[in-house]
């Protein structure tokens, strides 16, 4: 094909924009119109029914807009009526929780357990983490005759030789064990697998290997050699315990859901006989169970079951079982049976607290046994000491207490605690009662608990933790105003006489929460120092990150002013103490976060920026060639999220040098760097704001300066695109600033690099094709081009041939068409420059418009550069022609025809024809979009409307649609 | 061809036992007519540890007969194939003065009221009534020479009905030596009458423990004991044999010395 003229139409933007516009109609009072503020009135009552619904009107009254929605609801929806019942009711929560489900309370029926009852298996967890021991357990497990164990040493030969036989009877099915030498982790794994055989030996069908698994479990219960980690083996035997009760309960459930499934709330009557009768005997078998404990942990285990026999099961077996504890001799033992006792009665009939408190009071009377003879040489064969033995007591009375206090009358709480204060070594005790009674209850006799904890014995139970539980109560409710600084000032003073580090910051940790939460920096400070004090021999910190991560948590919590933190002496003392350095980026990271949710203002304050500077370093300087992205990321983002909250004001200079000090800094952290750039950028706008668009000498330099800066950045950057599109970014900053010569080298390093971009990137961790990417920011790069002025020195256009040479020489995918599109995306930026008045310019900077005013030399230069480019895609045409790339062939010659229709002069027959031949061949193989065609069509027929475009007309009668052959 | 035959029990009241009688085979078949005979029977045996085990083994006594009836449920003739049901009742009609026992098997002594049906066997409970008014019993106390001890208590009743719990308590006072463990022993006790006299042999039957270690002093401790319903049945005096339970509460002390104090009880069915 022979070369075509470029023609470009002439084009009057400023008569294509008016016409373009809709016209503005004033709106007159009472019109419709969607954003004016709508009034909705109601014609009914508010308290009317709900039918009839609401005749609404818009009403152009300049009063506030109501939601329409609310209007609907007779303003009382469902939500808010929810809303305002809770906020009626008397709050009346149990401890622990109570920060927790604060407000979340809904009106519950009295006898059930809320929400607000901390469950057991929020304890499990603490308890396992809690109580654990390198010494060696073992297991004894005799699966056979359940009299194994009751022969005496004494009993004839026979006997012995009779229980042998039986168990070598049993072993198939993996009876008697004596596992010995077991590590804990090996301890709770044998655990966990007998809870599997469990429920396998339920799965098939062996209910009574089932029960005598249960039973040897239990049976463990009983064993308290190793007896610090008895408060875990409770756990661990429990949970099997547990779900042996929901097993046989279900199983009985089930056998009376025939013929019909029962509902949850059935009545005795509603059972049959046949679920009857397994029940009994279940009973049965449970009560012929010899031993104590295994007999007494398995009948609780299926308390629930009394449901199928009678309506006063429940009620009757707890207090016998409650009573059937005190055949216990260990104290220890004996604890953690009520607490189990107490856990299934809170679960199965919490309503039956009269048990519960029996349980408490049995307790108390027993309460001298944990000081008795028996379990003195336990101890002293086990080598535990007393403060420790006594801890061992906690959870389980913790759980008692919990499960009594819960929504009990203050006058049962005033006397349950009186009855603790009568009994002697009642440290135990008292650390349980400001566990688990409510914290408003403890807080309010605060100085009475003190007094007490003071009069406790030394040797007995450690004072720091009970000066960590009242801590943890005070922590919740307040005490009374004039009560905190002596509070405080009694507890601080027992606090820093501990001697052990690790029992002190434990204490410590809690109190730091009461003395942030009333008082200044001032007293904080002063705890600050103390925790330093104890915390800096030995390297004792070392020990205790994670209480000092929950100080340092609970500080940030309560102080969100920073230029108060910062302020404070020991703050930053402290913050050397994590001196692990994953620990140390931690507590930086907990430190940035909170700042950039609680910092609402810009700051220059010189104490904040140095600290955060410190803190964002510590940051960065964790990130070496092993940090995954994720964490890269992260740490970016709260270190640029410092970077934005900082602001000199009008002192630009000093932002600057601040950005040069942030980028020496945090160089390895390429969004930071990105985010630098962009602040300069930012900084050099600004200043142009400021001035009004007018530099005056001082400011352009310094703008300049703006533009070094990213000049030297930018190439630091590996990322193609992130250079690439800061490039444009920053050149397009300093054309607005009127600084040519840099806004040239932006755009020129910009069009350098663009053979350095891979055909592929990674994209979110997956290879991708980077010519999406590479086109759009081309396109974004031409339509920057229409105003950069021409370099004196260099040729026309030099900036567009250096791109289009680039495009030409770059190695694009095999059978792409992207260089060609680039092309054809050239084409509307060469006509924009061939008009005499630019589309677009930037104030105060001579545009090529000026430049050379239209100069025909100048046009015809444009002019010969699109018929280059549109030979070359013409010949791209005829390759896709002779290869299988038809439906690709008709898209682009569709594109070359929309941008002569757009931007070409059509009444220059050449260019005509050749639009013509490309409607024609883009219809060819019917592969275009019929819809496409038609709104193009449509479109034409619109414009041929104008005088000056009259000649499209004629046009439209030779360009037809094909449909599909 | 096979012939199954079944024997289902509807019910076993007092007066009359009624079942029906279940034959299924694929053909027709021809019988001689089916009868039932329904035989009760106590069965004796002496026990080896008190006579010797030759003696035991000649000079078991004879089965005391109890109830013995027979009748036809069906003439001779054809039963069609498939499954045919014939019904039966069984009037329960002791022999002479004797009274009819609830089904027991002791080591001892073995009561069963079987039903024969060619060479099967089935075997059926019975419940025999009786009431029996409950007693308080008074406390009791234990002492030992060789260490200090005291220990009271007290048995709600020792004339037990035997669907209940035996119930009581029992709180230790002092104790110079720890207390490892406290239990309740259940022992029958059968007596065999015979020619040369007769034969007395006791057996624990169960054994529950209620304390375990050294417990809590002056602390009521529960007695609280459920009778195994295999092994227990209402308590029997007659002229040839007798079947009486006991219970012994057991305390081990430390150095393994046991005290035991025994209560005679009367176990009886409402």
């Amino acid at each position: 094909m022979a070369s075509v003229q470029w023609h470009a139409r002439v084009r009057k933007y400023g008569a294509e924009l008016q016409r373009c516009q809709l016209e503005a109609t004033p709106v007159e009072q009472g019109d419709y119109h969607p954003l004016k503020p709508i009034i909705v009135t109601d014609s009914r009552s508010r308290r009317g029914g709900r039918k009839g619904s609401t005749s609404s009107s818009s009403s152009s009254s300049s009063s506030v807009a109501m939601d329409p929605l609310s209007s609907m609801m007779e303003g009382t929806d469902p939500l808010s009526l929810f809303a305002a019942a809770s906020a009626s009711e008397v709050p009346t929560l149990s401890h622990s929780s109570s920060s927790v489900e604060l407000g979340r309370k809904q009106r519950e029926n009295e006898d059930e357990v809320g929400a607000d009852f901390e469950p057991w298996s929020a304890k499990r967890g603490e308890i396992l983490s809690r109580f654990t021991t390198t010494e060696k357990l073992s297991i004894n497990l005799f699966m056979g005759s359940e009299k194994n164990k009751a022969s005496s040493p004494s009993s004839a030969v026979s006997e012995k030789v009779r229980t042998r036989l039986e168990e070598l009877d049993d072993l198939e099915e993996g009876s008697q064990r004596e596992l010995l030498n077991l590590s804990q982790q090996d301890y709770v794994k044998r655990i966990e697998e007998l809870n599997q055989s469990l429920k396998e030996a339920w799965a098939s069908d062996q209910k009574v290997k089932a029960l005598k698994i249960v039973i040897q479990c239990s049976k463990l219960l009983s064993d308290t050699s190793v007896i610090q980690f008895y408060p875990s083996k409770f756990v661990l035997i429990t949970d099997i315990l547990d779900t042996f009760g929901r097993l046989v309960y279900e199983r009985i459930w089930s056998m009376c859901s025939d013929p019909r499934p029962q509902p949850d709330s059935f009545s005795v009557e509603d059972v049959n006989d046949t679920a009857k009768e397994t029940c009994l005997n279940w009973f049965f078998k449970i009560a012929s169970i010899r031993e104590l404990i295994p007999r007494l942990y398995v009948e609780a285990a299926i308390l629930k079951c009394n449901r199928f026999l009678n309506k006063t099961g429940i009620q009757e077996t707890l207090p016998r079982l409650t009573a059937m504890i005190r055949g216990i001799g260990d104290p220890l033992v004996a604890v953690y049976a009520r607490a189990y006792l107490c856990r299934v009665g809170m679960e199965v009939a919490p309503h039956l607290k009269d048990s519960l408190n029996k349980n408490f009071f049995d307790l108390l009377a027993s309460f001298r046994q944990i000081h008795s003879d028996t379990v003195q040489n336990q101890l002293v064969i086990q080598r535990v000491e007393i403060p420790v033995y006594l801890t061992l007591y906690s959870p389980a009375i913790h759980w008692i207490l919990q499960c009594v206090a819960y929504r009990a009358p203050d006058v049962l709480l005033t006397e349950m605690m009186e009855r603790c204060k009568k009994l002697g070594n009642n440290a135990l005790l008292l650390n349980s009662v400001m566990w688990a009674f409510r914290p408003e209850f403890v807080a309010a006799r605060a100085t009475d608990f003190i007094g007490m904890i003071k009069d406790c014995d030394e040797a007995g139970f450690p004072k720091h933790l009970l000066f960590g539980s009242l801590g943890r109560s005070l922590a919740c409710a307040d005490p009374a105003e004039s009560e905190r600084l002596p509070i405080l000032n009694e507890a601080w003073k027992v606090i820093t006489k501990v001697r052990s580090p690790q029992d002190y910051i434990n204490c410590a940790e809690i109190w730091v929460e009461f003395t942030c939460r009333h008082f200044t920096k001032r007293e904080v400070n002063t705890v600050l120092a103390d925790i330093i004090k104890h915390m800096t021999p030995d390297r004792a910190f070392e020990d205790a990150y994670p209480q000092l991560q929950s100080v340092m948590k609970k500080i940030l919590t309560y102080f969100h002013n920073f230029s108060v933190l910062f302020s404070m002496e020991k703050f930053l003392p402290f913050m050397d103490m994590f001196q692990k350095d994953s620990v140390r980026v931690e507590v930086c990271k907990s430190i940035m976060e909170v700042f950039i949710k609680h910092q609402q203002e810009l700051t220059r304050d010189p104490v904040i920026l140095n600290a955060l500077l410190h803190v964002c370093k510590t940051m960065h300087d964790s990130v070496n060639a092993l940090t995954v992205e994720d964490e890269k990321r992260s740490l970016a983002l709260l270190i640029n999220g410092f970077i934005r909250m900082v602001s000199f004001g009008r002192d630009f200079e000093q932002q600057l040098s601040f950005c040069v000090e942030a980028r020496a800094t945090f160089c390895n952290l390429e969004t930071v760097i990105i985010q630098l750039i962009h602040t300069v950028n930012q900084l050099a706008m600004e200043t142009k704001r400021v001035m009004g668009g007018n530099h005056s000498r001082k400011t352009a330099a310094f703008v300049r300066a703006c533009a070094a800066y990213s000049f030297i950045t930018i190439p630091s950057l590996t990322s193609i695109f992130s250079r690439l599109h800061l490039y444009l970014l920053s050149g397009q900053v300093a054309l607005a600033n009127q600084c040519l010569s840099q806004a040239d080298a932006f755009l020129k390093a910009a069009v350098s690099i663009l053979p350095e971009v891979p055909r592929t990137i990674s994209v979110e961790g997956k290879q991708r094709s980077s010519e999406a990417f590479l086109l759009d920011f081309i396109n974004s790069f031409l339509s920057t081009l229409l105003v950069v002025p021409d370099h004196p020195e260099q040729g026309v256009l030099y900036l567009v041939r250096g791109l289009l040479n680039m495009v030409q020489d770059y190695t694009w995918e095999d059978n792409s068409d992207a260089k060609v599109r680039v092309y054809i995306s050239a084409l509307p930026l060469l006509a924009a420059m061939s008009q005499e008045n630019y589309l677009y310019t930037i104030p105060k900077v001579d545009s090529n418009e000026t430049l050379y005013g239209g100069d025909p030399k100048f046009v015809a230069e444009i002019s010969r550069l699109c018929e280059t480019l549109i030979g070359q895609v013409l010949d791209h045409l005829k390759t896709l022609g002779r290869e299988e790339g038809v439906r690709r062939q008709g898209s682009i010659a569709f594109a070359l025809f929309s941008v002569l229709l757009a931007h070409g002069d059509l009444r220059n027959n050449k260019l005509n024809q050749l639009a013509v031949n490309l409607w024609n061949l883009s219809h060819k193989n019917g592969y275009c979009d019929t819809r496409t065609s038609v709104r193009t069509l449509e479109h034409i027929k619109q414009q041929a409307q104008q005088p000056e475009l009259s000649h499209l007309s004629d046009m439209l009668l030779r360009l037809s649609l094909q449909s599909r052959a | 061809c096979f012939v199954y035959v079944d024997l289902r029990l509807r019910k076993h009241i007092y007066e009359v036992l009624a079942g029906v009688v279940v034959i299924t085979s694929k053909e027709a078949v021809q019988h001689q007519g089916i009868s039932l005979t329904m035989e009760g029977l106590v069965n004796l045996q002496l026990s080896s540890k008190s006579v010797g085990v030759f003696e035991a083994f000649y000079n078991s006594v004879k089965p005391i007969q109890l109830i013995n009836s027979n009748i036809e449920v069906a003439k001779p003739g054809k039963v069609p194939g498939g499954k045919t049901e014939i019904p039966f009742e069984f009037p329960l009609q002791v022999k002479g003065n004797k009274v009819l026992y609830e089904t027991y098997h002791g080591v001892f002594v073995n009561i069963q009221v079987l039903i024969c049906r060619l060479e099967d066997t089935v075997f059926l409970t019975f419940t025999f009534t009786a009431s029996i008014k409950m007693h308080p019993f008074p406390h009791f106390r234990c002492r030992n020479s060789l260490a200090k001890f005291l220990v009271r208590g007290h048995l709600d009743a020792t004339n037990c009905v035997i669907t209940q719990p035996l119930t009581g308590e029992l709180v230790v006072e002092s104790s110079e030596v720890a207390i490892k463990s406290i239990e309740l022993q259940l022992v029958r006790v059968e007596t065999c009458g015979c020619a040369e006299g007769y034969a007395r042999d006791a057996t624990e039957i169960q054994n529950i423990q209620i304390a375990e270690g050294d417990v809590c002093h002056g602390l009521p401790i529960p007695i609280y004991m459920v009778f195994p319903r295999l092994f227990t049945c209402p308590t029997l005096e007659t002229t040839n044999f007798k079947v009486e339970f006991e219970m012994n509460v057991v305390i081990v002390l430390h150095d393994d010395h046991l005290i035991t104090e025994n209560f005679p009880l009367k176990l009886c069915r409402v």
